[in-house]
């Protein structure tokens, strides 16, 4: 069975969204957070409900809505997404309440837009699409595990026209707890220095980065989605991308880019250093996160720019680790881990 | 892909027992488990019964082997992860692949509301300890370590029909040949968050629920965890006790209606509905018992009896809430109630709904009353509707 990622939309930190250059108009914030540029919501929701909805259901129904259009597609055959924190500003504001107001008189709102499973919910509810819908919350793995779905049920023949997404917000009360758990560098950088200085931690990010993908090739196909695996504290990274490239008949030398989740946290970094010079030795490599920061789903973050780079032949000079000129990429593999525990492998080609 | 998903093992805890066997002398002996909040810090004790599980997070932790000072929710699911995959006894496991998918609502709550307290008066105060699990995954991470399982792990969350998603999931990973073996359910434990949200949507009764009955108040929270060893027919074939029974059907709608509300005509009960017994083959007349959601909110059981009218009508299967026992465990309730219609093939059962007075007015039928004992039960339908319209119908067959 084949799969195709036949159209992608993305709300980042960058002009990701509805942008016509490809990671060209670069953003440069100084901190240790990087927020996603707001889309013009009042395109794709209600106005009356664009007021009463947290950042991440707006930026998850944004992102969705543009990749049907793109797509040409009114009904999706289903709706998945990944997201390991969920509506985490409407639980805040919640558990804010219950101790603020001692569990008295307390709105309903809140609670009800707190569930893990809302921005799935609130898309079927847009579109009216009775179809298979989930949710998928396993840490750094949340998209993946979404992305898992969409596949089986392609391969199951249960549903077609899938829309799976990544989604992710982050609060000042998540960023000052991630902080204090020692995630985020002590001082301010910008992002586009991420990279220079290798020291503890990384900046913090966020985003929606949704895809429709079918098991039918179109001409206007974005990219093919070869493969994708999901490890759990693997004993040895090197060893699994060798059998995850040989179980798509492939070897290193068949990849001509590979994405990984550099964040500038030298213990994150090691591995990535490691296969630098084994493994990825003499590969074309390039960078993303210091373009959306570091975040449980930015993996969907990497699926979009790597489906966009191979279908425009072009690697953006922001994200290129060191210099190289590559004509027209077709083949890239995504290699992200999160926390050192959840690692995941991503294989893009060209169509 | 491979053809048939057996269930080879069981595991519960709940507000009417600590394992599989006590729960099932309390199904048959009609003993509900709600009573007095007791564990939690609110203003709701002696207001609005609950069904806790009878133990303390000190006594959990004995049991499950893992520290007392963890979430609540991770403790009760170990537990019970833990008995389903003794009670399987796969012989080789280690040979095999095997993964863990497991469900809840609201990851490690219990833990993050005590954080949450010092942490708002000072932003530099509140242990980390108490929210560095507070992901919904790291329930799922802990219980899964414990276990030794590392091939395949993931975590669902679709409000109270999570864990029947989780069941359906690791189905689909053994039909996908991903695993030949996977643990499946899921866990939520009672917390100030979630009590106090269904209380500001108005859907608690103050007395014990009373699903499908015309004076039905509303819901009891509960808790507790409920999981399935399912496995390949490969390894079906090679287990040491026979398997208990097959999912035969599963299916996943949405009733996209209202973020919290059902539709009166509960359209996302009735395309789950029939979409598993469309995918298990069987016709309506094929069902001998449904283990319905049914949890004693005017609205829930209005549209789910309206689903079943216009699927089943007018030859009903025996039906029963068994929240009207445990309460609704929420992200737990899929599996605790799978686990229960595993038991009713088993054991020929078919419990009754606690508390049914009253036919609804809108409905031609009405809940089992009495145990129902020396049953042919051939096919049990369990169904799982959840907050964002998530609507999930699971079969479980004979062999």
């Amino acid at each position: 069975m084949k799969v195709y990622i036949r159209s992608s939309a993305c709300v980042s930190p960058q002009n990701t969204f509805n942008s016509a250059g490809f990671l060209t108009d670069v953003v440069e914030s100084t901190g240790t957070r990087l927020k996603a540029i707001e889309p013009d919501y009042k395109q794709f929701i209600d106005p009356k409900q664009i007021r009463r909805m947290s950042h991440v259901i707006k930026m998850g129904i944004a992102a969705a809505k543009s990749c049907l259009t793109q797509a040409d597609v009114e009904m999706p055959g289903a709706v998945i997404t990944g997201t390991a924190l969920g509506c985490i500003a409407d639980t805040v504001t919640f558990l804010t309440r219950i101790v603020e107001q001692e569990e008295e008189m307390l709105p309903p709102t809140a609670f009800i837009q707190s569930t893990h499973n809302t921005v799935a919910a609130q898309i079927a509810l847009i579109l009216k699409c009775h179809n298979y819908n989930n949710t998928l919350v396993h840490k750094g793995i949340s998209f993946e595990s979404a992305l898992f779905d969409a596949m089986m049920l392609l391969n199951e023949q249960e549903a077609d026209n899938i829309l799976v997404g990544g989604v992710e917000e982050m609060v000042d009360a998540s960023f000052t707890v991630l902080t204090r758990l020692g995630l985020y560098k002590r001082w301010p950088l910008s992002n586009l220095s991420l990279y220079d200085t290798p020291s503890n931690g990384t900046i913090g990010g966020e985003g929606a980065a949704f895809f429709l993908i079918t098991s039918e090739e179109s001409p206007d196909s974005l990219a093919q989605l070869t493969g994708l695996k999901l490890l759990y504290k693997p004993k040895s990274v090197e060893e699994r991308i060798i059998d995850f490239l040989k179980s798509n008949e492939l070897g290193i030398d068949d990849i001509d880019l590979v994405v990984t989740g550099k964040n500038g946290d030298t213990k994150n970094d090691e591995v990535y250093k490691e296969l630098g010079s084994s493994l990825f030795k003499n590969k074309s490599l390039a960078n993303y996160k210091h373009l959306c920061g570091e975040y449980a789903t930015s993996s969907s973050f990497a699926l979009w720019m790597a489906s966009n780079i191979v279908k425009g032949g072009v690697v953006p000079e922001i994200v290129k680790e060191g210099k190289f000129e590559l004509a027209s990429p077709k083949k890239v593999l995504i290699y992200n881990h999160y926390q050192g525990k959840y690692h995941s492998l991503m294989l893009i080609s060209a169509t | 892909m491979s053809s048939s998903v057996y269930i080879a093992g069981v595991g519960a805890i709940s507000a009417i027992g600590n394992n599989v066997a006590e729960n099932l002398v309390s199904l048959k002996s009609e003993h509900a488990g709600m009573g007095d909040i007791t564990m939690m810090d609110t203003i709701y004790r002696k207001q609005l019964p609950v069904a806790e599980v009878k133990l303390s997070n000190d006594e959990l932790a004995v049991l499950a082997d893992l520290p007392a000072n963890i979430s609540r929710t991770t403790l009760l699911s170990a537990i019970a992860a833990k008995e389903a995959l003794d009670d399987a006894n796969i012989p080789n496991i280690n040979n095999l692949r095997t993964g863990f998918v497991s469900a809840n609502s609201v990851g490690g709550m219990d833990k993050s509301e005590d954080f949450f307290v010092k942490f708002l008066a000072d932003n530099s105060k509140g242990k980390l300890r108490d929210i560095f699990d507070h992901e919904c995954g790291s329930m799922t991470e802990l219980v899964a370590d414990k276990l030794g399982i590392s091939d395949f792990m993931t975590t669902v969350s679709t409000a109270c029909s999570s864990s029947a998603n989780a069941i359906f999931y690791g189905a689909r990973l053994i039909k996908n040949d991903v695993v030949d073996v996977v643990i499946a359910g899921g866990t939520d434990s009672l917390t100030k968050f979630t009590l106090n949200g269904f209380n500001t949507l108005m859907i608690l009764d103050k007395e014990f629920c009373k699903p499908f009955d015309e004076h039905r108040e509303g819901l009891n929270l509960g808790e507790g965890s409920g999981y399935l060893v399912l496995v390949s027919e490969k390894v079906a074939q090679a287990l040491v006790k026979q398997p208990y029974c097959i999912l035969s059907g599963y299916n996943n709608s949405n009733d996209a209606y209202h973020q919290t509300a059902s539709s009166p005509d509960g359209t996302g009960s009735y395309l789950a509905m029939q979409g598993a017994l469309k995918k298990s083959g069987l016709q309506a007349t094929d069902i001998d018992y449904i283990n319905l959601h049914g949890t004693g909110t005017p609205n829930n059981d209005s549209a789910e009896g309206s689903a079943i009218k216009r699927l089943f009508g007018p030859d009903y299967p025996q039906m029963s809430s068994t929240k009207s026992y445990t309460g609704h465990t929420l992200g737990a309730s899929g599996g605790i109630e799978a686990v229960f219609s595993v038991l009713a093939i088993q054991n020929k059962l078919i419990y009754p709904n606690l508390r049914f007075e009253t036919r609804m007015d809108e409905l031609p039928f009405e809940p089992v009353k009495q145990l129902l004992t020396d049953q042919d039960i051939k096919h049990v339908m369990s169904n799982s509707f959840g907050f964002g319209g998530n609507c999930t119908s699971l079969i479980f067959s004979a062999i």
